[in-house]
Order: structure tokens, then C-alpha cells, then sequence
């Protein structure tokens, strides 16, 4: 199954509380997706010539301040921030994103590089929706806008990796409802044009296909036609960028998606369960996106 | 007339469909009003008595499905399945409807003012369906008898592998299915049509407006010809 939330909180006054927005979005899509969760906010940026390193250890002890000591001995560059939460650590720095990934490979290759980027910070894990929020402090999140996911594994392991959001380039993420057939054809054609995977996971394919073709000068339109075009199987897909958030179900609809469009906000979720509770919800226009359509929302 | 109301952010949707599902003695004649369904699924499923159901907002999943005499309406929208199965009754929605709306029911009237997902009316098997919006792709798949009227347009594939259902559709028909095509409108449909448009608040709408489609009837027998298509 799997369920996906998205928000974009249009009014500023809101934005503070986009965690709390979200948290019963999140919550909602429990019996959807009750073994992993994950969430991508996209807050107020870094300096242009900054970026943020979303990481992930899996041992419950693992060493952080030595990771940013040894990171700062190695490379002598100035760490800006070195923010801890449990096994997730953000850490902005003026280096570019390949020193740092080559970097992280040669002396930390246990740590996972979750996300590049200015504005996204990525939080996945393996749990409940209610256990990961609290273990992150989901509720207290501030930003524009959102994309989380709540898993129920089909294709690959329970663990925090394989959790969605799925990230490529910088400032991007995707979620995922559903499931692709031809994930392994998909990834070996991509693996010819040297492009790496991380998992075994369907979306992964998913999602370093459609960052791909962006790098190859597709706007996103245009990657998600040739996505129609590759991607065989079932899905609703839900993707941030640093301004907007992007909506395609596919052509027979398998998955679900509603929307709520507001003056203040829109909203995004599997089911109306999950957006029930927001805000002045009765004046919302509640719609369900039709199959095979691009539907964006900016910032 | 007696109305019982129902808060589902107070009372768990269990206890209230256990109450519908009461002796019909306790039951008929009855208003029951649900308020803050809040997506719920299976809302009002089973019922079997002259109960009329009003729900106060959006639905989940299967909302009414199963439906036998009750009259369910639903204020707002509904999830996927909605009057799925149903036997006998009413069901009114006044938003929209998600995808595989009054899949295989078998009688009764499902009324959806909005549009209607995919595979609306799919297997459906002598129930009528009035379509007060669009339909979506593969509508009326493999439908085997009953009457679906839609007022809007109609997706992709409509009424594949249809076998004696009726079809009425006012608007475009993106493409029909195999062994679907159109058919003459006489007497005997024309009748069906206007009065499935009155019992559906849709008496203003002209039945000349709308076109018939049916089965071809050439998939009912193995053809000999075609085997090497098969």
C-alpha cells in the first residue's frame, strides 16, 4: 500500500506551524503505511555558496562529533552547522556536494548521504508514522512546503534506506505509492549512463530516472512524459522541488491521490482521512486528480 | 420524524454500524445522521432495512457498499467502491465519486451528482447508475445487465466486453471498448432513460440529448475465424 502527504502552506502566517499542519496528515495514513516513514521539508535556505548534507547512520551510538571533527581535520574547511537529531545529522558546509560525498565514501562509507541541497532536509526511519515524527520533532518542523511518505514494503527490506522520500541532485525529492514491474530494466539502463543506486528499491529507479533526465536538459514536464513513457506499473508520485510541489498518478489510476486546494494551503494525501482535520477544510476545493495529468503547485 | 445522530469524532465507526444493522423492526422508517465521517471507509455497509442514512461530509472506501432497501446519502465525497454490490435501495452522492463506483451491484439506484473515477459500473449486474458529472477510463467493463447514464463525458475503453447492460451517455466518449458500439434508442430505452432522469433530480435534461451504446454481441461465441487472435 504506502501512503503519501504533501502540504504547501501559501499563507507566511502559517508557516511556522507547518509541522503541526502536517503531523495528523502524517499520522492518517498509518494503516497505509505502518512500517517506515519519512518527510522532506523545505525550509529557509542556505547562503548561495552553502549546502546541506542530510545523513543517516544506522548504529543507534554512532559517533557524530567525530564524524564533524574529523570532517573539519580532513578538509580544514569551515563546518557552518553540525545539527544532531537521534541517527539524522545536517551538516552545511561551504565544500561542493562531490568533495564531500567522496569524502563521507572513503571515511564514513556506513553513513548514508540522504540529500543535497539549500532548502531540504530529510528525515526517514524505520517505525510507526507516530514513532518517527515524535523521534524527530516532526511537529515542531517550519518551511514552506512538505512531502512525507508512510511505507508498507512490498518489493524490498524495512529499513531506514528504503524508506521514501527518495532524493537525486539537489533540492528534489519524490514519494512513492504503488510499485514498478520493470524497476531492474530500468536501473541497469541507467546504471550504463553512470548513475549509482543506493538500494534495491522500485522508486529509487523511479526517481534517479526522472532526475536524470532533468540533468539532460528536460524540464520537469517533459522528464514526467518520459516517465509516462518508461515507467510500467503502478503509481502516484508526489515530488518537491525548492519552489514547488509536483503530482502524476498513472494512466488507469491505480493509486490514489486527493487534493485540497485552499486560499492557505494545499494539501495533498491518499485519502481525505488525512486532510480532514486542516484548517477551514469545509471551504477547500476537495478534488481527485485525474490519471495521466501533471498537476504543480508553487510556492 | 425521529432522527438519530452520530458523531464519528465522538462515537467509533463499529458501534454505529452496529446500530445499523439493528432488527429492521427497530429500524424502519428511521433518519439516522452521521456527522464527521472525515473519510471514514466503510461507512453505512450492509444495511438491510427501510432506514434513511444521511452523512454530513466526505466518505472513505466502499461507503454504503453492500446495500439492500436503505436509502444512504452522502453530503460530500466518497472514496473508492461506493454502493459496491449493492441489492436493492438508494444511494445518493452529492460530491464526487473515486474510482470502481457501484462495482457490481445488482439492483438499486446509485445517484452521483459529480464525476465519477474509473472503472465506474464495472461488472455491474442490474443495477442503474446515474452519473450526474463525467465518467473516468474503463467505465461499465464487462457490465452484464442494469442501465448507466451519464451526463458528462465518458473516458477511454467505455463498456469493454459488455455484455446486456445499457449506456446513455450525453457527452463525449473518449473511445469505446471492444465489443462496445452505439445502438438505436427506441421506445422501450427512451422510457428507461427519462425515468431514471426523474428519479435522479435530472427531469430537465432532454433524453434526445443522449446516446445509446450496447454489445455488438460478437464476443459471446468463440470464433473459429479469429483463433489465431486469441
Amino acid at each position: 500500500m504506502c501512503g503519501i502527504v504533501g502540504l504547501l502552506v501559501k499563507n507566511p502566517n502559517m508557516r511556522a506551524n507547518i509541522g503541526e499542519l502536517m503531523l495528523p496528515m502524517l499520522i492518517g495514513m498509518t494503516e497505509r503505511g505502518p512500517d517506515s516513514a519519512g518527510l522532506a521539508i523545505f525550509g529557509a535556505p542556505v547562503s548561495d555558496d552553502e549546502r546541506k548534507f542530510s545523513l543517516y547512520a544506522s548504529e543507534a551510538d554512532f559517533n557524530w562529533q567525530k564524524l564533524a571533527h574529523d570532517f573539519l581535520t580532513h578538509l580544514g574547511s569551515k563546518v557552518v552547522s553540525f545539527n544532531q537529531k537521534v541517527n539524522h545529522a545536517v551538516l552545511t558546509t561551504h565544500l561542493d556536494p562531490e568533495t564531500v560525498k567522496i569524502w563521507l565514501h572513503e571515511h564514513y562509507p556506513q553513513v548514508h548521504l540522504l540529500a543535497i541541497g539549500q532548502l531540504m532536509d530529510i528525515y526517514k526511519d524505520v517505525g510507526t508514522p507516530a514513532e518517527v515524527a515524535a523521534r524527530y520533532d516532526f511537529s515542531q518542523l517550519t518551511g514552506s512546503h512538505l512531502v512525507g511518505h508512510t511505507r508498507m514494503a512490498t518489493e524490498s527490506a524495512i529499513t531506514p534506506a528504503h524508506a521514501h522520500p527518495f532524493t537525486a541532485g539537489q533540492d528534489w525529492c519524490l514519494v512513492h505509492n504503488g510499485s514498478l514491474s520493470n524497476a531492474p530494466s530500468l536501473r541497469r539502463k541507467l546504471q550504463h549512463e553512470g548513475i549509482m543506486f543506493e538500494t534495491d528499491n522500485d522508486t529509487e529507479a523511479a526517481c534517479r530516472f526522472l532526475e536524470w533526465r532533468m540533468r539532460e536538459g528536460d524540464d520537469l514536464k517533459t522528464a514526467l512524459e518520459h516517465g509516462f513513457e518508461e515507467l510500467d506499473g503502478f503509481y502516484t508520485l508526489l515530488m518537491g522541488t525548492k519552489d514547488q510541489l509536483a503530482l502524476v498518478r498513472d494512466p488507469f489510476a491505480c493509486k490514489p491521490a486527493v487534493v485540497a486546494e485552499h486560499d492557505d494551503y494545499v494539501a495533498i494525501a491518499s485519502e481525505f482521512r488525512s486532510l480532514a482535520h486542516l484548517p477551514d477544510i469545509k471551504n477547500a476545493k476537495v478534488f481527485e486528480p485525474s490519471p495521466k495529468e501533471m498537476y504543480v503547485w508553487k510556492v | 420524524m425521529e432522527s438519530i445522530k452520530y458523531d464519528l469524532a465522538k462515537t467509533p465507526l463499529r458501534e454505529v454500524n452496529q446500530f445499523l444493522h439493528s432488527d429492521a423492526s427497530l429500524l424502519n422508517g428511521k433518519h439516522i445522521e452521521i456527522q464527521n465521517p472525515n473519510g471514514a471507509h466503510n461507512i453505512a455497509v450492509g444495511l438491510k432495512s427501510e432506514a434513511k442514512v444521511l452523512v454530513h461530509g466526505h466518505a472513505g472506501y466502499y461507503a454504503a457498499g453492500m446495500n439492500q432497501i436503505a436509502d444512504v446519502t452522502i453530503e460530500g465525497s466518497v472514496g473508492a467502491g461506493v454502493a459496491e454490490n449493492m441489492m436493492s435501495g438508494r444511494v445518493h452522492v452529492k460530491g464526487f465519486a473515486s474510482n470502481a463506483a457501484g462495482a457490481t451491484a445488482q439492483g438499486g439506484l446509485l445517484v452521483i451528482d459529480g464525476d465519477a473515477g474509473l472503472r465506474c459500473a464495472i461488472s455491474l449486474k442490474g443495477a442503474d447508475i446515474v452519473v450526474g458529472g463525467s465518467v473516468g477510463s474503463f467505465s461499465a467493463f464487462m457490465a452484464q445487465a442494469g442501465n448507466l447514464v451519464v451526463l458528462g463525458d465518458a473516458g477511454e475503453g467505455l463498456g469493454d466486453s459488455i455484455y446486456e447492460a445499457r449506456l446513455f451517455v450525453r457527452g463525449k466518449v473518449k473511445s469505446l471498448g471492444a465489443d462496445c458500439e452505439v445502438k438505436t434508442m427506441g421506445p422501450e430505452e427512451r422510457k428507461i432513460l427519462v425515468d431514471l432522469l426523474s428519479r435522479s433530480g435530472h427531469s430537465d435534461v432532454s433524453p434526445e440529448s443522449f446516446t445509446l451504446y450496447g454489445s455488438a454481441r460478437t464476443l459471446y461465441h468463440f470464433n473459429v475465424a479469429k483463433s489465431g487472435a486469441y
